[in-house]
């Protein structure tokens, strides 16, 4: 779509009089409402939504979902974020009466559908991380987080250990880490990686102490390697006292193969929104159910979702829990969705899953490295990083390269994270892309590592085909307009 | 057997090993040590085909009571409300909701501007001056509100109404033990906050007092009073949760001087889901801008001069602050405030104050009604759409008798609040017909009077 003028705002196309909705006459006796209310309580002037017919309504969200991108448009290897494809059923499944109709208080014994639903759930979750006990409620990934922190203070706090203030992260670790380690009432503490793109064992021994409250891991961590030393990090972190954290946002590489649970992790949390298809929505909803070991269960948020005789209930009877930690009970419509994905791929389906998202990965790893440097060479997991530092000194940052690549009609990787590669390209092609995309893919990023070594300014100027060129974000942060003011 | 959602066939799995160099994908998984390797298949169930799985899952669905198949009467913060058609033939465009975060702003424009929309819309039917992109819920925005006063009044104790939500409550009760920050609660009287309460408990060391208006049993708080008190304590910052449909109709929290106005639009154009997801909303004074939580979409230009939109003032967000965020979130409430988003513009200007209107004036109408038939309406102060009434008898016997009227009954204030035994917190809506609301009144009163 060419553009040569501004894509308009609703509230521009509004005229005075116009309308989109449908209500059912007033059916009761009307109230002044003057004696009902203080005259200081009653709005006077209504709110400056806009005002239009649905038939402009609808070309307006039509014409701005044109001007977005999803999986469903083409490839989105989007590092970490496990842009894997949104199966249909499940939006079929999540929009039954029965399951997107119902409240939070009406009476348990008229939701035990639903019921079963979230039961069944924790139980598969339950096995496939291998810990003890689950709970649905974080609503997502950084909440999940949180919530598994702090049962962690709970349980320290419960042993009289106060002291143990400190929260290991490492220098890879997702943002959102560090941030949960202080919204939880902790310091955090980042241990290096080694050469290796693993954590620096010498460097965590030196950290731990009485101190520790936990170490944080993502594993395979967010360069796409596994911890190898898993079980050794273990033992270093149980043995000075503290606790073993799993950030679950990469479980899609391990389904079948390993489990949090196994390799010694006492809490983890799961980004159903990522392996198990929980469509992204533009930037969420999600949901990050915790699971924890028999040590920490008495700590789980509440609400817990029990089975007693056939029946399910909503356990709120928790005295050592660490309370509510969002209303309700957590994001049952994502969960549904997680459900309906784990009951199509079974265990043999989940493992495949993982086998395919990591040879996905490697096959691209490897022919990208021909041109691209690759930091770390060892197999990688479900995800890898490179760095465009030899592009770099070229004059070709790994900003043009992803906008390059929105000129070939894909979504770029994640870019510049993790934080200790230079230029980092992260490249997560996920096991619901085929072959051929792949291959196209990777032709295209050899394609624009020529024109950095022979025309750089292509690269550097892109990208062309989008309806709108790069974006000045500077003056958009120096002076922020953030919701539209009528002229 | 086969995978409907894996395209790898042998050929290619043979070719990407060979490329790879590698005997078989075992090669790929040798660092994991045997010592955690799985041994045995994930003892999970068993695969279904697309035909079985859904006619299992219609079968537990339909074994719910839904809102469809019952009057609804239960809020609570969670209402039946009028979903225009166009809301979910919006959100189920795949370019919305198969997309993640808008990082690359040059393929997501669409997003980026329905946000920005979003943002807009909530600014102005709050009275405030910006709003950001979403929370994970109302409950949440609140206790994230809770911890914002703290950090930017660098003061510890955080007062809180006892006419809020009671899970909203507890969500600030967890997040402000995570802070190591006070929460002092103020007991409510006669449905309201007790105001002399609030006076006294009020002080140097308050970061915030936080009430909901309407409040948990639909009753108007009075902000002027409250927000005179506040003068007092010129710190002390003023938090405000709002139904924002109630907007429609009351003033906003802005206009008596709110410093900071949260809630949940899930009374816009999202079901009830059975709690979640909805979709909270976060909104302030532009003093807070730099400090709220989440995305925050802002207008520029590109390169042409053309207008666009960016995610903006990330350097709050945690990818890039890290430990020194203002807060954790990163994945929030998307594709649920589109569809808020959609539906307030469906209902515009004009339907959205008729559609709080009608909840005023049924709720109003239903009151008469429950006092006519003798039954005792609790707390006389202006209430949008919920009321308390006091019932003789077990209040669960009275759920189940409504039930079998075909009606889910209102909320048991009993379950978080002893005084409140047989009060029950009965909300009306637009959706609530003359005829349903008469039907659902006579039954309470005849149970009523047994
Ligand atoms: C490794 C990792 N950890 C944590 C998160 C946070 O998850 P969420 O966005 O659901 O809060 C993400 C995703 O963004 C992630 O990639």
């Amino acid at each position: 779509m060419q553009n040569n003028t501004d894509f308009p705002l609703l509230f521009e196309l509004s005229q005075t009089g116009r309308t989109g909705y449908s209500l059912p006459p007033l059916d009761v006796p009307e109230t002044d409402t003057a004696e009902a209310f203080d005259s200081a309580y009653i709005r006077t002037e209504p709110a400056a939504l806009p005002e239009l017919s649905e038939l402009q309504i609808i070309r307006h969200y039509t014409a701005l979902s044109r001007r977005n991108y999803g999986v469903d448009s083409g490839f989105y290897p989007l590092g970490s974020c496990t842009m894997k494809y949104n199966p249909k059923i499940n939006e079929d499944i999540i929009r039954m009466d029965g399951f997107s109709h119902i409240h939070p208080y009406q009476d348990p014994k008229t939701a035990q559908g639903a019921l079963e639903v979230m039961f069944d759930l924790q139980e598969q979750l339950k096995e496939i991380t291998g810990m003890h006990d689950v709970s649905l409620q974080p609503a997502a990934g950084a909440h999940g987080e949180w919530a598994g922190l702090m049962m962690i203070r709970a349980l320290h706090e419960k042993n009289g250990e106060t002291q143990r203030t400190k929260v290991i992260v490492p220098d890879t670790a997702h943002g959102t880490n560090p941030a949960s380690a202080t919204v939880a009432g902790f310091e955090a503490v980042t241990v290096k990686s080694n050469e290796q793109g693993l954590v620096d064992l010498d460097d965590l021994r030196r950290l731990v102490g009485e101190d520790t409250a936990a170490l944080m891991l993502t594993n395979p961590n967010t360069l796409g390697l596994f911890e190898k030393d898993i079980l050794e990090m273990a033992e270093i972190v149980h043995e000075a006292g503290g606790k073993l954290y799993y950030d679950g946002a990469n479980l899609n590489a391990i389904m079948g193969y390993t489990r949090p649970g196994d390799m010694g992790f006492d809490v983890v949390h799961l980004n159903l929104h990522k392996t198990f298809t929980g469509p992204h929505g533009g930037g969420g909803p999600g949901s990050g159910p915790v699971g924890v070991s028999e040590e920490l269960a008495a700590f789980l948020p509440k609400p817990v979702v029990r089975k007693l005789d056939g029946i399910v209930i909503l356990d709120e009877d928790r005295p050592e829990s660490i309370g509510r930690v969002k209303p309700y009970y957590g994001n049952f419509g994502i969960n549904v969705r997680a459900y309906t994905y784990i009951r199509t791929m079974g265990p043999e389906g989940l493992k495949r899953v993982s086998e395919y998202a990591v040879l996905n990965a490697n096959y691209m790893m490897r022919r990208l490295s021909e041109v691209f440097e690759l930091p770390y060479t060892q197999h990688c997991k479900h995800e890898f990083v490179l760095s465009g530092r030899k592009q770099k000194k070229l004059g070709v940052r790994t900003l043009d390269i992803a906008k390059r690549l929105l000129d070939f009609g894909y979504h770029p990787p994640t870019i510049y994270f993790p934080l200790n590669v230079e230029e980092a390209l992260m490249i997560e092609p996920t096991e619901t892309e085929a072959k051929e995309t792949l291959d196209s893919f990777i032709d295209t990023m050899l394609e624009i590592a020529k024109d950095a070594e022979e025309n750089p300014e292509i690269v550097q100027e892109a990208p062309y085909t989008t309806i709108v060129s790069r974006m000045d974000e500077t003056t958009a942060a120096r002076k922020p307009i953030l919701r539209y003011i009528p002229e | 057997m086969d995978f409907r959602y894996l395209p790898m066939t042998e050929q290619d799995k043979k070719d990407m090993l060979q490329t790879i160099g590698v005997k078989d994908t075992e090669a790929l998984f040798a660092d994991i040590p045997d010592a955690v390797r799985l041994k045995k298949p994930l003892q999970i169930k068993e695969p279904r085909s697309e035909g079985e799985l859904k006619a299992e899952l219609a079968a537990l669905a339909n074994q719910n009571v839904t809102m469809k198949t019952h009057a609804s009467f239960l809020g609570a913060g969670v209402y039946d409300h009028y979903i225009p058609s166009i809301v979910d033939h919006v959100i189920s465009r795949s370019e919305f909701y198969t997309a993640y975060t808008p990082y690359q702003p040059e393929i997501s424009q669409g997003e980026l501007q329905a946000i920005f929309e979003f943002q807009t819309m909530i600014a102005e039917l709050t009275g405030m001056d910006v709003a950001n992109s979403s929370m994970y819920d109302g409950g949440t925005a609140l206790a994230e509100a809770a911890t914002l006063s703290a950090g930017h009044t660098k003061k510890k104790k955080i007062i809180v109404s006892e006419a809020v939500h009671p899970e909203s409550r507890q969500v600030i009760d967890s997040y402000c033990r995570g802070q190591r920050l006070e929460v002092v609660t103020i007991p409510h009287k006669d449905g309201v906050t007790d105001l002399e309460a609030l006076q006294e408990a009020i002080d140097e060391e308050t970061a915030s007092v936080i009430v909901q208006y309407p409040n948990f049993f639909g009753q108007v708080e009075a902000l002027a009073d409250i927000r005179t008190i506040l003068h007092t304590q010129p710190k002390a910052m003023m938090v405000v949760s709002s139904n924002p449909l109630a907007l429609g109709f009351l003033t906003p929290p802005g206009n008596f001087g709110a410093d900071i106005v949260v809630g949940d639009t899930q009374v816009f154009g999202i079901p009830a889901q059975f709690g979640g997801p909805h979709c909270g909303y976060f909104a302030s004074s532009s003093k807070l801008m730099r400090k709220l939580p989440g995305r925050l979409i802002g207008q520029t230009k590109d390169e042409e001069g053309r207008r666009g939109f960016v995610l903006t003032l990330q350097a709050r967000e945690q990818h890039i602050r890290r430990d020194k965020a203002t807060s954790n979130i990163c994945s929030n409430q998307a594709l649920n405030a589109l569809a808020s988003s959609v539906a307030m513009s469906a209902l515009g200007k004009q339907g959205l104050a008729e559609m709080a209107y009608l909840n005023v004036q049924k709720a109003q109408y239903m009151k008469k009604q429950l006092e006519a038939h003798g039954l005792e309406v609790m707390f006389q102060h202006s209430f949008f759409n919920e009321i308390v009434i006091k019932v003789n008898g077990d209040i669960q016997a009275l759920q189940d008798h409504l039930l079998a009227q075909g009606f889910i009954g209102g909320y048991h204030l009993g379950r978080t609040d002893d005084r409140l035994k047989n009060h029950m917190l009965v909300a009306v809506t637009e959706q609530r017909t003359k005829e349903q609301i008469d039907i659902f009144v006579r039954e309470v009163a005849a149970f009523h009077a047994k």
